[in-house]
């Protein structure tokens, strides 16, 4: 918080003129530009880290653990403040899904996925649309009157999707979001996301340590260091939208899964 | 386990419902239990475990009680205490001679009205009071620090030793009782009510953080209906002190001709009257049950459809 630079943090507009005027590309959704984290406590958690999500991108970090692929994004969505560099995002536009579906208890699922157009004041009937609109995407569909208790792991990060999906993101972060549902059921939300991208067309950042979750979503791969975590490989993946869930048997998914694979390994070294 | 080579596209079998029934009525944690993933019942409870837990238990516990409860009064009393047994009178005398003796039944029934009325009001501000200050040591942990010591002082503060200061302030009667039920009451609402606001999910927090919503905001919709299984804790303790609280009030404060049943069991103390004694103090039990009771009802009520009680 010291360094100077922390306080351009929030400086949306500024920045983004040079990168209009040096590049012909349209203007990112996301930027870090020399972006490093030290904690309080002297733990060096991100190295410094440049990179861009455009809109139509679904960039996907993956690392060993604690390399600082999640401070990435609670740096984005602006829940911590970088040591040193700055970060450009429209921050009213952020969806951010947790690791944990994070659904209020005391809420049904109408009531969870209504909860953010809600706290931004919209009108009762425009939440309620927006809200059945999103549960009918993510098909939940009929369990509109459920309490989280009554739901399985996979059926809450679906309405927890539904939930970032209420105030339309033009970026979405993900934040590890399926680690703790099981292997078919990951697969399943997989899909699912892979859908709302097709539809939505967000910038998206998902944070990861499955390889093959990685491949099979993404646009482009970045792969990070163990502590203190720097980009030290990208990938991009080639393969054509919609993705079905034949493709994970693909020679050319192996291979590349085995190239990142190989590049992580290298990252623990 | 029955859960082998189940076929997963029917339900599970009669019989295997009821070993899982079983085992978990035996406290045996279920493992992998594979429908945990995908369908959940949190109202697990078959229906014999429901009948034995809310009836047959309790009922038998209760003919042990009485049976105990005649030992010693035939036997017990001398052969453990060398004490004569008139001092623990037969349930049957209690009965007869406090129950159904018009007379001491209307003071019973006086008696109660007043403890109830002064446990009530005095319940009724600590909740207020209670949740008020909780919500505002909860604003920052300075203000915590501040206010906690104070709570500590006022709960460890014997109420005999401040008998005469609250005599000038409150008066002799009602008044003071009250302020004694809100003294001795209101410590565990302040504290569930605090435990709850301050130890919701840091992840939900963070959700209301990136809508940059306010403090009042972030109150009502995240944190009070978090706290609510705590603060509902605090309601069921606080509501037998407030019983508690009451009767050793009116002990202390009894101008006005307004006698709980606290003063009642006294004055047939007095007198030796054991039976009416008993009779006296089985309905003072008796309230305290039922608002001990009442919260757990209104738990339900408001909290059941979320919340699943652990206890």
């Amino acid at each position: 918080m010291a360094d100077e630079s922390a306080n351009a943090l929030p400086t949306t507009g500024e920045p983004m003129t040079d990168i209009l005027t040096d590049e012909s590309r349209p203007t990112p959704a996301l930027q870090f530009r020399g972006v490093s984290m030290t904690f309080p406590d002297g733990t060096h958690a991100l190295g410094e880290t440049s990179f861009d999500v455009h809109p139509g991108e679904f960039v996907t970090v993956v690392g060993p653990s604690g390399c600082g692929k999640s401070t990435l994004l609670r740096i984005a969505s602006g829940l911590t403040h970088p040591s040193t560099g700055w970060v450009t995002v429209e921050r009213a536009g952020i969806g951010y899904v947790f690791q944990d579906a994070t659904l209020l208890p005391w809420r049904t699922v109408m009531g969870n996925v209504e909860l953010l157009a809600e706290l931004e004041g919209l009108s009762k009937d425009e939440t309620r649309r927006r809200a059945q609109e999103n549960i009918d995407l993510v098909g939940l569909a009929g369990h509109e009157n459920k309490y989280p208790r009554q739901m399985s792991g996979g059926m809450k990060m679906r309405a927890s999707l539904a939930r970032s999906l209420v105030l339309d993101p033009q970026v979405f972060l993900f934040d590890e979001p399926f680690g703790a549902v099981d292997e078919i059921t990951r697969e399943r939300l997989n899909d699912e996301v892979i859908s709302l991208f097709m539809r939505k067309r967000f910038a998206g950042l998902f944070i990861t340590h499955s390889i093959s979750e990685a491949v099979f979503l993404s646009t482009r791969i970045l792969v990070m260091s163990a502590r203190p975590g720097r980009i030290i490989g990208e990938f991009h993946v080639p393969f054509e939208y919609p993705r079905v869930p034949d493709l994970r048997f693909e020679p050319a998914f192996g291979e590349l899964s085995g190239e990142i694979s190989h590049a992580l390994r290298g990252a623990h070294a | 386990m029955s859960t082998v080579g189940r076929d997963v596209t029917r339900g599970p079998s009669a019989s295997e419902e009821r070993v899982d029934a079983i085992m978990a009525g035996s406290g045996i944690a279920l493992g992998a239990d594979p429908r945990a993933t995908e369908s959940v019942n949190p109202t697990g409870h078959n229906a014999r475990g429901t009948l034995v837990s809310s009836i047959v238990g309790p009922l038998a516990f209760l003919v042990l009680f009485i049976l105990l409860w005649e030992y010693f009064h035939r036997d017990g009393m001398r052969r453990f205490f060398d004490k004569p047994g008139f001092l623990l009178p037969s349930l049957a005398t209690v009965f007869d001679q406090g129950f159904l003796d018009s007379v001491v039944r209307q003071q019973y029934i006086t008696g109660i009205a007043w403890t109830t009325f002064a446990a009530v009001i005095g319940l009724s501000i600590s909740i207020v009071v209670g949740i008020a200050l909780a919500v505002v040591m909860a604003q920052a942990r300075w203000m915590e620090r501040s206010m906690y010591p104070y709570l500590v002082a006022a709960q460890a503060l014997p109420v005999l030793a401040i008998v005469p200061l609250i005599n000038s302030v409150f008066g002799g009667g009602m008044g003071a009782r009250i302020f004694v039920c809100v003294m001795i009451s209101i410590f565990p609402i302040v504290t569930n009510t605090l435990f709850g606001l301050t130890s919701v999910d840091t992840s939900m927090h963070e959700l209301f953080t990136l809508r940059g919503v306010g403090r009042w905001t972030r109150l009502t919709k995240l944190q009070f209906p978090a706290a609510l299984p705590s603060i509902f804790v605090g309601f069921r303790i606080a509501a037998g002190l407030s019983v508690i609280g009451a009767i050793v009030g009116e002990q202390f404060f009894r101008s006005g001709q307004k006698p709980g049943i606290g003063v009642v069991a006294e004055l047939f103390r007095q007198k030796s009257r054991f039976p009416q004694l008993y009779g006296a103090l089985i309905v003072a039990v008796l309230l305290g049950i039922t608002v001990f009771f009442f919260f757990g009802v209104l738990r339900k009520l408001v909290i059941g459809r979320w919340y699943d009680d652990p206890t």
